[in-house]
């Protein structure tokens, strides 16, 4: 009966976003008065979730290296099963997205993402998440028989508990229906997904060749960079970082938006970060009115000053 | 090669947001409906593979005859045949059940749904049909090439893209990249006329229930005026964000 959770790792490693689903799931399990079980698979940080609270702490071993959704959903499926659970939580990664509607199907649950808040009541259980990007919550009562909870990132503060959890280790073999045959992994760079700070440019940078200005400033805050549609669409940046409805949500400590006008799609998808800062030359650009802060200038002007006086500080 | 596109119709993006009967219902009074863009981007990759490799294009919606139009439009840029599966679309779970039981009496060899409908932004539906009908999912599919009953198919993930290969009957959850926005096509006289002439199924829906209920809507609170800092005075915007802000 216990709430099942799982925490993602990457290449063994914990995903940032873990620790704080772990410590929604701790306190899940307080509301719903039952336990907390966290399942992990081909993870070696197995240590650092052992301060969440859990009664258990399973760590799978999958043969599978990557994350192949349908062998995870399996597993999960299975230990779902064993332990009875009645809710299973999972982050809103692109990977749990991918194996979440599987799990869902697969265990015909009733599902939810971009879940923001503890359950508001508990027989039926209610949930607060995000709809219409980021435009509106909507309250969704689960009618099924177990639910699962996709937790939005970047909603709650981490806790950890002072009892520690021991590590189970199982095996797992279920049939792999995608087989990876090549891959591309930015390393050594904040991602959008995981980064505390992103720093974006709009089409008001005027060329791919002034980009370094917006790297720079990545750099120093050890930001991810990101751009506007237009500005993948014209090939000034990869597809991969256009950010907005149609793009990656965005759901940081920081944006930084740089000659970016603030249309109604791109602040759809950025607007769950916590503090907007937009840097533009036209007073009237919508975006002032989504941000948190805001300079008025030119960014050839504005960008290498702040970067300067970044580097100085740190 | 048989291609089906799950098609969900959604407030175009400049919509404003409202709900009525005291925030139960979602307000579609003054709201134009249109193609989720993620699918949309889906269609155009199928079209593109009928024409390239030949195919049938079928495009789905499980919804009430207000999407109609929406899927005529599908058919005046290239889907061969419509249909609509009559009941509202209660939820992710019902949508899924509905279109897996059709798939399941009519097999196709590609299945294409959007990585997420802009509307509720469940992000549910693709998995949980390729869940019901054991099929192999790969969802963020920013490429496909089909190369007789195999797929190879680049997902985009978290930080990066992987290449994934799977056997056909396959289902994939599409998004910007598959095709480019430029591609995208704008139904001109000669495709609404086709599209009169296409077969338009209406077909009843099996008994399926619902999972889940939204029981109301909020609107985020209203935000604070931004504040705005002198652009010759870069050092008071980083005593904001490292004082005020905390985040630096
Ligand atoms: C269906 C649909 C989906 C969409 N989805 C997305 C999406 O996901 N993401 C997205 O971003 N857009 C999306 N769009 C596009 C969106 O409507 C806007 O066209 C786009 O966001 C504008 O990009 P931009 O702000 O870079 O360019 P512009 O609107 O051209 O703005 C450039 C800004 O730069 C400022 N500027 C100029 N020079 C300088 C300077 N020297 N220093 C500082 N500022 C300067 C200007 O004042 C202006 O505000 C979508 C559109 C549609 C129809
Ligand atoms: N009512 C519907 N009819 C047909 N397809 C749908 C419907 N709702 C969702 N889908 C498909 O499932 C995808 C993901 O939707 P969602 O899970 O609602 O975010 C959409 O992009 C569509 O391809």
């Amino acid at each position: 009966m216990s709430i099942l959770l799982f925490a993602e790792s990457q290449q063994g490693k914990l995903k940032k976003g873990s620790y704080e689903l772990c410590s929604y799931g701790f306190a899940l399990a307080q509301q719903q008065n039952t336990s907390l079980t966290i399942v992990t698979i081909n993870c070696e940080e197995t240590d650092q979730l052992a301060q969440y609270g859990a009664s258990k702490l399973i760590n799978l071993k999958a043969k599978v290296g990557y994350f192949e959704a349908n062998t995870y959903a399996s597993a999960l499926v299975d230990i779902a099963k064993s332990e009875q659970s009645k809710i299973i939580v999972i982050s809103s990664s692109a990977d749990a997205k991918y194996m979440g509607g599987i799990l869902a199907g697969k265990l015909q649950a009733g599902y939810v993402t971009n879940v923001v808040e503890l359950p508001s009541t508990s027989e039926p259980l209610t949930v607060k998440h995000s709809v219409f990007s980021n435009k509106a919550f909507a309250n969704t009562t689960l009618t099924g028989k177990i639910h699962i909870i996709g937790l939005a990132n970047n909603v709650l503060e981490e806790t950890t508990q002072s009892s520690s959890t021991t590590v189970e280790q199982q095996d797992t073999q279920v049939a792999i229906k995608c087989t990876q045959s090549s891959v591309e992994q930015i390393q050594g760079k904040a991602t959008i997904a995981d980064a505390d700070v992103v720093v974006s440019g709009g089409r008001g940078l005027k060329g791919p060749e002034n980009w370094g200005l917006i790297e720079d400033l990545a750099d120093v805050l050890g930001a991810a960079t990101a751009c506007s549609k237009p500005v993948s669409d014209m090939g000034w940046r990869p597809h991969s970082e256009h950010v907005g409805q149609t793009g990656k949500p965005v759901a940081t400590n920081l944006y930084i938006a740089v000659g970016i006008s603030g249309a109604i799609q791109h602040i759809a998808g950025v607007n769950a970060s916590k503090v907007k800062v937009v840097i533009n030359t036209d007073p009237e650009a919508p975006f002032f009115k989504a941000a948190d802060y805001g300079i008025v200038g030119d960014a050839f002007e504005v960008l290498p000053k702040l970067t300067e006086k970044l580097k100085a500080r740190s | 090669m048989k291609i089906l596109v799950c098609l969900s119709c959604v407030p175009d993006t400049t919509s404003k947001i409202n709900f009525k009967d005291n925030d139960k219902f979602f307000d579609e009074q003054g709201v134009q409906f249109v193609i989720n863009p993620n699918d949309e981007f889906g269609l155009t990759r199928a079209i593109w593979l009928k024409e390239k490799i030949g195919a049938t294009v079928d495009v789905l919606h499980v919804g009430e005859a207000s999407a109609d139009p929406t899927l005529r439009k599908a058919l005046a840029i290239g889907a061969d045949k419509a249909i609509r599966i009559d009941t509202p679309a209660t939820d992710a779970f019902v949508v899924a059940d509905q279109i897996s039981d059709f798939i399941q009496s009519n097999p196709y060899n590609l299945i294409i749904a959007g990585r997420e409908s802009i509307d509720y932004n469940g992000s549910m539906v693709p998995g949980m049909i390729a869940a019901n009908c054991d099929l192999a999912f790969v969802n963020n599919c920013v490429k496909l090439e089909i190369d007789g009953s195999s797929a190879s198919c680049t997902r985009e993930m978290d930080g990066g893209m992987e290449v994934l290969s799977a056997d056909l009957p396959l289902i994939i959850g599409s998004q910007k990249g598959l095709v480019e926005e430029t591609d995208l096509r704008i139904p001109n006289m000669r495709g609404i006329m086709q599209a009169r002439q296409k077969p338009f199924e209406v077909v009843p829906a099996k008994e399926s229930s619902p999972k889940t209920a939204i029981s109301s809507f909020e609107k985020p609170a209203p935000k604070a005026a931004v504040k705005l800092v002198p652009a010759d005075n870069i050092d008071q915007l980083i005593d904001l964000l490292q004082n005020e802000a905390k985040v630096l």
